[in-house]
């Protein structure tokens, strides 16, 4: 049995009580949520918090998946399989899906949150790769209120975010924009392993044109990187097999992905190829898939 | 005991019916699906404390100074011991299974990352964790030997300067087989192949750790040390000797064991640490290790770089197989194998084919690493012969643009030529090889694979097909040949019938989870006619249970078996001689029909065991001679090893763009002699062939160049999952053992030792196309990737 050192517990009541804790007791407290990060490496003694408030009991305010007409908003404490399960957001973000079949195993998703995965900020997490693709804002609250920042503000290198000592995140909102469509591929070691590259996609169509397009990948650099340098190469273009490899070659280059036990930096530059192409192309089938089922569906109305 | 309510249509059951051999369910399993199994950790005894172990955190240092105040200050703190507290009581350093030495607690040096450095013993397991940061250890660090092949440069640091004269990392060399003649087939032969083939360091990883309390009672000096142990009788003889304690006084305990692999065999410094705790504090002491202190420090498997060679016709007639091998042993030479086999078995490298001549030549170094090197279900080393034959019988298949089942059928020893001397000196004692093999093809659907696989190839996907055929040498052994530390391998067994027929089997070997409970009743009921139902088997108790060497090298059923068979058919004959007096005939007149005697040519006059037990213990007499009671005990010496024997087949499909290995189909046939209970055989083959996977495409103890172990957890470690592995297809066939009473052979490793090679000829053959002949394990999708490029790269 691995044990941790010594530790206080507490039990937030509330969003305010829990951020109440934390501006009391300061750095020397961590939340623990799902527990899948922090308490294996408290059990590795490679974190020793002195306090863990412990945030289960705040699903009830924070577990939720509100699916609008321009914005989905997920509150932190949505469980992996939560956000699985829900045909809604599937509909909308079906790169939620595709992400959460391949993230850990049943007992994680059981426990594990959103709020949780990207407060990580492992460079190699899935869910901060999707949140990245899909373009989502967090939402963090402190003693003084709310703000909203970008992901990419969010991140401010491996297992650092923007989430000061007295605050915490607690909702992403990701804006909703018309013909569009997502997905996530991921290779691993082995199931629910950590990837050894993910790439997201995410395509919007105006007139047979991609109006926009984010790619988001994961493990192949300091932190979960959007790809601007992608998105501009895609814009205005035909979806076509030659432009996803283009896309492809362009987030290769603009990784930094290094040499470990998962594979070679070779070789996960030749992921971030393969699995951009793969993920681009299953958004564009998307789109068009779901074009003819309500074509069909219009039809029969 | 069980419904079967919940079972599936056509269920048959057969829990009770098989008085003898037969598909049974197991006799454990419902005191282990309803986690009622009591495990080391959850003995809990009156006053007992905790101990951790301090480890060291660098791969090779010098210990400059231990300060232990701080932490015996702590409040709950018992004792600190260090090595230099060890030396004081002589046990700082215990030999090893293999003749060399090995540090209970460091005093000079720190040898691998992990190496036990100080104890604290405690009042809870929290707070002897928390008292080892306050231990403040000054090292002065060295350069460690990491890389093997350069363990024997002459500039490398000498990693055991406590051995007399020591002046560099050689252990041993080792040879066997004729080098003169092998090379005169080599230097004549058509076609020679060479392949340089890596079998990496892996870890057997059992579900339980390993542990033990220890429980030294000052006022009688006797010790009680549960402990997980694959070998209790000759821990409890090792102990003696290491401690000085009188064999008497010591009583080991195994109860229900989370797997062991191999891993369970030796003894490690933390069963000695808790110990000493126990002795020091007066109060039974508990250790179990956590999961990275077992993946770091406990016994490795593998570890073996070798160079293969094989030399045959251009027709396909295999003529010899030569074979280099650099072994890394580690800090300290941990070897579990008989005394005169330090490569354990690993001469069967002949594999199952008719050679001319056959060589190999080993060399074992020293290196800043864990010690072990016999572990995860390898048969003391036919792991690694075997993938070395079976990778370069493929290598010249491939040479020869042959199909590797035709080049193997080809060359198989022939049923005639049993029992088989190999040019390396082993007696294999029988054999039918191709009806195995056609078994396995029958069961694939060998030729449609492989037109499938040609069609596949034409539209660029990589499918690949993987043979692999094994013959295994296990059942350690006869005690003119073998013997671990001067003790014979011999196990003993003893049979009591109780007076109203219900009997106790007594073992000496141990289970970790095969099943002994039921099979060794099977085995029983089969020779005496007791429902198995009715009889108890007694084992892992050196108190309860007659003296032998244990359970690792699938030598259970080989050796143990036979003792059960053979103690059985002893109180067989007594009860003849009872049942004469009983039915009034002369012994000559009784036959035998499973469980009771009768009258030849009188059916109606008979007499049951049960009613012979009961004459054997009541009142009435007994024919002149006999006394009452109705129980034998015998010491089983096997006359030879047993060879089994499997035909495996693999498919696997290889994403192009990700270089992920798929196993889409596994096909096993075994043949391991007489089958006493199918199911649990199935489950054992499983077990293995799941091991296969783990070790071929993800499973390896990895260094950086610093020495540390990068395989420290289940996260870094990876052992497959469901999710992994295919829907098993297993066959058998059945060629029984000539020498074993029930003509059974071993077969817990049979599938460990066979699938790895069967896996890693299909990931090769569905590389075919790239040109590839060779790709080292483990097959993870960016070493496929390496291989697909052109670049296999060793993983050491």
């Amino acid at each position: 049995m691995q044990v941790p050192a010594p530790v206080e517990y507490e039990r937030a009541t509330s969003v305010d009580h829990a951020i109440g804790l934390l501006e009391r007791l300061g750095g020397s407290a961590r939340l623990v949520a799902g527990g899948h990060s922090l308490l294996p490496m408290m059990k590795l003694r490679l974190a020793s918090p002195e306090y863990l408030i412990d945030i289960n009991d705040l699903h009830g305010e924070l577990g939720y998946i509100r699916v609008e007409p321009d914005e989905v908003r997920i509150g932190a404490m949505t469980r992996h399989r939560e956000l699985l399960e829900s045909g809604e957001l599937a509909e909308v973000f079906p790169i939620f899906r595709d992400a959460e079949r391949v993230i850990a195993d049943p007992v994680v998703r059981n426990r594990g949150t959103l709020g949780g995965s990207l407060c990580q900020a492992d460079p190699s997490e899935d869910l901060s790769a999707v949140c990245t693709t899909l373009g989502a804002n967090c939402v963090i609250r402190g003693g003084s209120g709310e703000r909203v920042v970008t992901m990419e503000e969010f991140y401010r290198g491996p297992y650092e975010t923007a989430v000061e000592d007295a605050e915490m995140l607690v909702e992403i909102r990701i804006p909703v924009r018309p013909s569009g469509s997502s997905a996530y591929e991921k290779v691993e070691r082995r199931a629910g392993d950590w990837a050894i590259v993910s790439a997201g996609a995410a395509v919007w169509l105006d007139g047979g044109l991609i109006a926009d397009a984010r790619v988001g990948l994961a493990a192949v650099g300091p932190n979960t990187a959007g790809l601007p340098a992608v998105s501009d190469a895609l814009r205005g273009r035909e979806p076509s097999e030659e432009l996803y490899k283009q896309a492809g070659a362009l987030a290769a280059e603009n990784c930094s992905p290094v040499t470990d036990m998962r594979g070679s930096a070779e070789y996960k530059r030749h992921l971030a190829e393969e699995l951009t192409r793969r993920a681009l192309r299953r958004s564009v089938v998307r789109i068009n898939e779901r074009g003819w089922h309500a074509g069909i569906h219009d039809r029969q109305r | 005991m069980t419904t079967t309510d919940e079972r599936p249509a056509g269920f048959e059951n057969n829990d009770h019916k098989p008085v003898g051999h037969g598909r049974m369910l197991r006799k454990e399993d419902p005191r282990f699906i309803r986690g009622k199994g009591r495990y080391v950790d959850d003995v809990q005894l009156p006053g007992m404390l905790h101990c951790a172990i301090l480890r060291s955190p660098v791969a090779h240092a010098r210990i400059v100074s231990i300060d232990t105040s701080a932490a015996e200050a702590h409040p709950k703190v018992k004792a600190v011991v260090t090595g230099a507290t060890l030396t004081g009581l002589g046990l700082a350093w215990m030999p090893t299974l293999s003749g060399d030495v090995q540090a209970v607690l460091a005093t000079d040096k720190v040898r691998f990352q992990g190496q036990e450095v100080a104890f604290v013993v405690a009042e809870d397991r929290y707070a002897a964790r928390d008292a080892l940061e306050l231990i403040d250890v000054e090292y002065d660090v060295l350069d460690p030997v990491v890389d093997v092949r350069k363990a024997l440069d002459p500039s490398a640091p000498v990693i055991r300067d406590d051995l007399d004269g020591k002046r560099n990392n050689h252990i041993f060399d080792w040879e066997t087989g004729d080098e003169a003649a092998t090379e005169a087939v080599f230097a004549s032969a058509d076609v020679v192949v060479s392949e340089d083939i890596v079998y990496p360091r892996v870890h057997p990883a059992p579900m339980e750790t390993c542990g033990c309390v220890a429980d030294y009672d000052r006022i009688d000096s006797r010790l009680t040390l549960w402990s997980t142990s694959q070998a209790p009788h000759a821990h409890r003889t090792l102990y003696a000797i290491v401690a000085g304690l009188p064999e008497h006084k010591i009583r080991v305990i195994s109860p229900d064991i989370g797997g062991g692999f191999g891993g369970k065999v030796p003894i490690y410094p933390g069963y000695v640490c808790a110990i000493v705790g126990s002795i020091v504090t007066g109060k039974p002491v508990k250790w179990m290790e956590d999961r990275s202190e077992n993946l770091t420090s406990t016994g490795f498997a593998r570890d073996y770089i070798m160079r293969g060679e094989i030399a045959a016709t251009r027709d396909g007639r295999i003529l010899a197989v030569r074979t280099n091998v650099l072994a890394d042993h580690g800090a300290f030479n941990g070897v579990a194998a008989p005394v005169k086999y330090p490569a354990g078995f690993f001469g069967v490298f002949t594999g199952s084919y008719d050679l001319q001549a056959a060589y190999c030549k080993m060399t074992a170094v020293y290196t800043n690493k864990a010690p072990g090197g016999v572990a995860y279900a390898c048969s003391f080393r036919i792991t690694e012969a075997v993938y070395l034959v079976e990778r370069i019988v493929d290598c010249l298949a491939y040479e020869l643009k042959m199909d590797p089942v035709e080049l193997r059928i080809k060359n198989f020893i022939q049923p005639e030529q049993f029992p088989y001397r190999t040019k390396t000196g082993w007696l294999y004692d029988s054999g039918d090889y191709e009806p195995t093999m056609r078994k396995a093809l029958e069961i694939a659907g060998y030729d449609d694979l492989r037109k499938e696989q040609a069609e596949r190839r034409a539209r660029g996907e990589l499918m690949g097909i993987g043979v692999a055929f094994f013959t295994e040498a296990v059942g350690a052994g006869p005690r003119k040949d073998m013997d671990i530390l001067g003790l014979g391998m011999a196990d003993g067994c003893e049979l009591r019938v109780h007076p109203t027929g219900k009997a106790v089997v007594r073992l000496s070997v141990q289970s970790q989870g095969q099943g002994h409970e039921t099979t060794f009743a099977q085995i029983v009921a089969e020779e005496i006619g007791i429902p198995p139902a009715d009889i108890d088997v007694v084992h892992g108790d050196t108190d309860q249970t007659p003296f032998g060497l244990g359970t690792y090298g699938s030598r259970s059923t080989p050796v143990s078996g036979a003792a059960a068979a053979l103690v059985a058919r002893k109180v067989r004959d007594k009860a003849r001689i009872i049942a004469s007096g009983m039915l009034e005939v002369s012994v000559a007149d009784l036959e035998w029909v499973k469980g009771a005697f009768h009258v030849k040519g009188d059916p109606e006059k008979s007499v049951t065991i049960q009613d012979i037990a009961m004459r054997a213990h009541g009142a009435g007499d007994l024919p002149e001679g006999i006394e009452g009671g109705l129980e034998a005990q015998i010491c089983y010496n096997p006359e030879n090893l047993t060879y089994p024997h499997g035909a495996y087949i693999c498919v696997v499909d290889i994403d192009p763009g990700t270089a992920q290995v798929k196993v889409r189909r596994f096909v096993a046939v075994d043949d391991c002699g007489t089958r006493i209970n199918p199911m649990i055989i199935e489950g054992q083959v499983h077990r293995g062939l799941t091991d296969g996977v783990g070790m071929a495409l993800m499973e390896m103890i990895a260094f950086d160049e610093d020495g540390n172990c990068l395989g420290g957890s289940l996260m870094d470690y990876l052992i497959p999952t469901a999710l992994e592995v295919p829907d098993w297809e297993t066959g058998f066939t059945v060629t029984p053992s000539p020498h074993h009473p029930i003509g059974a052979k071993g077969v817990g490793e049979s599938a460990t030792v066979g699938s790895p090679p069967a896996i890693v000829n299909a990931v090769v053959d569905a590389l075919k196309p790239f040109g590839i002949r060779h790709a080292d394990m483990p097959l993870t999708p960016s070493r496929v990737w390496d291989a697909m490029r052109g670049v296999p790269r060793p993983p050491v």
